[in-house]
């Protein structure tokens, strides 16, 4: 049963505005109350323009257990800042109480007794119960999807996106932005593109062979008798992150100049107000905030960071409004004469037992799962173990995913890429068809067998260390490291690309990996066109039904120093 | 290595003509030895060059790179990582609108691109940007 408690909203006075640090006061005065659904919409309207942030909701329409990282560096300038504040520190630097509601949805601790305590969080049913509830306040709020939306569950994946198009129409969002879309493929997107009924913003997303605009970049609204300019900024490396020969004549980037143009275009055009709805990624949100002048307002994605309070650089509000549909971000703004005077901010935590969920939603949701349900439903096995898989190294997840990689394609290693999608089971959990799916579901899933010398490893391991641990944000893709079984290594993050990774180690014989031998390697994911091998999901649901009972033994494999 | 593979395509901006001028072949020749030549004793400074590239390379072979300098009256390009680091040099005469282009270059790895300016006065600026070409595929 719920426990009786609320979060409190951050109320900022429009005076306390500019200087405010941002964290520190999210739960201060916070005194013992209900955990009610009036309690967790709570919100004293404020000013004149309300945004409804939601983002990387990867397709989850019912709620989900997720369990926040437990591993979340930053390198450079940005460590220990937020987001890279995790467990306690980050119960600290928020004032929260371990065990609380708070505490439960925003860290990892006690994942397990809060969960079963707190219930599951998310479900686009109550998200719309929440949406309402803003709206009935505030009619012309504007609802923002980040992105991430169309892909990440075994009924998004069999409906190519429409599942999860038809249940987000129904919340009629104001705009969106991109990222796992355009791993449907681009003939797709522009389909569904062209259906909808709102903008599907993307300033940085350009034509590869002109080097032209090739989405709409910005929708000027008016809100409260203000002009809001929503600029869309989709993930910077879709062609490298992903695989490119899915969107061939599409090029993206960060492209801090075209940003910095287009938010001068928006101001000369007479916004008031200029919020840029990304799937950059935070730190890179970070830094385009503190280099291109004139943004109020970013609303972060991409790297699934919850923060109870915005993150202030200069005069711009970074919002981070987590993923997996477990929170949404309400934002009040007072906007006089072109001028952000003040904010009010509160992440509403979706906790599905509590949140009432709306019927009409509800019933769309269960029409678009009918056709698969027997599919969803169908139980491969149980897990004695906690599943989860965000986290920079490891998580269960992916050790259970290179374990049945190791055994069904009779490898030495097994490599995992390091999504940060994927909601959690708890020990004792049936894994369903639709869990294993939610953690795997894709549209480049062969599960390939390879041989890779110790060095190609190690140039690989290397690459993605970098992605993440480069200390230029600009230069981060903004996943977690990839997985690897059956090996195990050190890694320095503080150190450069080539020299952060060594003592890379055969788990099974103790043995230092040569760099001139050969490994049998499988793993699942790679971007290159091609890729022969069955689909992850199958190749793990034939293992997980050989094991029956699902144990992941802890893995400290991975040792790391430098952060 | 063929200096046509280095796509030194120009695209010229701004209407008005300008050679975009491949430079002479004579292979491994340094950054430094690149750069002497080019300031011909000049110091060089920094500011006054703007040269946009893409942090990580979408396609290593075909980079989208433009320089831009407001009053130059030349413009070299090198790419630090090359087995051969000039790329090319832009010429702007005197009836030239503006003094920018874009073009794309084939990068072999990570490295920095260089852009070097030479302005009427004699005088030359350079700007630098990394580019990281990458294997990629575990974003998400």
């Amino acid at each position: 049963m719920i426990s009786r408690r609320d979060f409190l909203q951050a109320t900022v006075a429009a005076s306390a505005l500019w200087g405010a640090s941002g964290v520190g006061n999210w739960s201060r005065l916070a005194a013992q109350q209900a955990l009610t659904q009036d309690k967790l919409l709570e919100f004293d309207d404020y000013g004149n323009v309300t945004l409804i942030h939601i983002t990387d909701i990867h397709a989850q329409m019912k709620p989900i257990w997720f369990r926040e990282p437990e591993i979340n560096l930053g390198v450079g300038a940005v460590n220990g800042q937020p987001p890279h504040v995790t467990g306690a520190d980050f119960l600290k630097m928020f004032n929260i109480e371990s065990g609380t509601p708070e505490a439960y949805a925003l860290t990892y601790p006690d994942f397990e007794a809060l969960a079963r305590a707190y219930g599951r969080m998310g479900g686009l049913d109550r998200c719309a119960t929440v949406i309402k509830a803003i709206r009935a306040a505030r009619p012309d709020a504007l609802l923002l999807d980040g992105g991430d939306t169309w892909q990440g569950s075994l009924t998004a994946q069999k409906t190519a996106g429409q599942d999860m198009v038809n249940v987000m129409n129904a919340l009629k969002p104001d705009a969106m932005t991109s990222h796992w879309e355009f791993t449907l493929g681009i003939d797709r997107v522009t389909e569904i593109v062209e259906g909808l009924d709102f903008p599907f913003l993307g300033a940085n997303i350009f034509d590869a062979e002109w080097n032209e605009p090739a989405y709409e970049p910005y929708k000027m609204f008016e809100v409260g008798g203000a002009n809001v300019a929503v600029i869309g900024q989709a993930f910077p490396y879709l062609p490298i992150a992903n695989p490119k020969w899915m969107f061939p004549n599409l090029s993206f980037g960060v492209r801090e100049e075209r940003m910095a143009e287009v938010v001068q275009e928006v101001r000369d055009n007479g916004a008031d107000l200029v919020v840029v709805l990304s799937h950059n990624g935070f730190d890179v949100d970070r830094k385009m905030a503190g280099n291109v002048p004139g943004i109020d307002v970013i609303l972060t994605g991409h790297t699934h960071d919850a923060l109870p309070e915005p993150v202030m650089v200069g005069q711009t509000l970074l919002i981070a409004s987590g993923s997996n549909g477990k929170f949404i971000s309400r934002v009040d703004l007072d906007v006089q004469n072109g001028r952000m005077m003040g904010f009010k901010h509160k992440l509403i935590p979706i906790f599905s037992d509590v949140i009432e969920p709306d019927a009409e939603v509800a019933a769309l949701i269960d029409a678009e799962r009918e056709p698969f349900k027997a599919e969803l439903e169908e139980v491969l096995g149980t897990t004695d173990s906690l599943l989860y898989r965000r986290g920079n190294f490891n998580g269960t997840w992916d050790d259970l995913i290179c374990n049945a990689l190791i055994d069904e394609h009779q490898a030495d290693i097994a490599l995992s890429p390091g999504f940060r999608w994927g909601p959690s089971l708890l020990p004792g959990d049936n894994i369903t068809r639709e869990d294993l799916h939610n953690a795997t579901a894709m549209s480049y899933p062969a599960a390939y067998r390879s041989e890779m010398t110790g060095e190609t490893l190690h140039t690989i391991l290397e690459d993605v260390a970098d992605n993440l641990f480069n200390p230029d944000p600009y230069y981060q893709q903004g996943g977690d490291m990839v997985r690897v079984g059956g090996m195990g290594y050190h890694i320095d993050v503080s150190k450069p690309q080539g020299s952060r990774i060594t003592n890379m180690t055969m788990l099974k014989t103790g043995e230092a990996v040569d760099p001139a031998k050969s490994y049998v390697v499988a793993g699942w994911a790679s971007v290159n066109e091609g890729t022969e091998g069955p689909a992850i999901w199958d190749l793990v649901e034939a293992w997980i039904r050989k094991q029956g009972a699902v144990t992941i033994d802890p893995n400290t494999s991975v040792q790391v120093t430098g952060a | 290595m063929q200096l046509s593979r280095r796509n030194a395509l120009a695209l010229g901006l701004g209407g008005v003509a300008f050679a975009a001028l491949p430079l002479p072949a004579m292979a491994a020749e340094t950054v430094e030895e690149l750069t002497a030549a080019f300031a011909g004793g000049a110091t060089v400074g920094t500011g006054g060059v703007t040269l946009t590239a893409p942090e990580i390379a979408e396609n290593g072979n075909t980079v989208p790179i433009s320089v831009d300098a407001p009053g130059a009256t030349a413009i070299m390009l090198l790419a630090s990582g090359n087995p051969t680091p000039a790329v090319c040099t832009f010429n702007f005469g005197p009836a030239a609108g503006s003094q920018m282009a874009s073009t794309r270059i084939r990068l072999a790895k990570t490295q920095d691109v260089i852009a070097l300016a030479r302005m009427a006065d004699g005088s030359v600026v350079q700007a630098s940007s990394t580019v990281k070409v990458t294997i990629g595929g575990c974003g998400g």
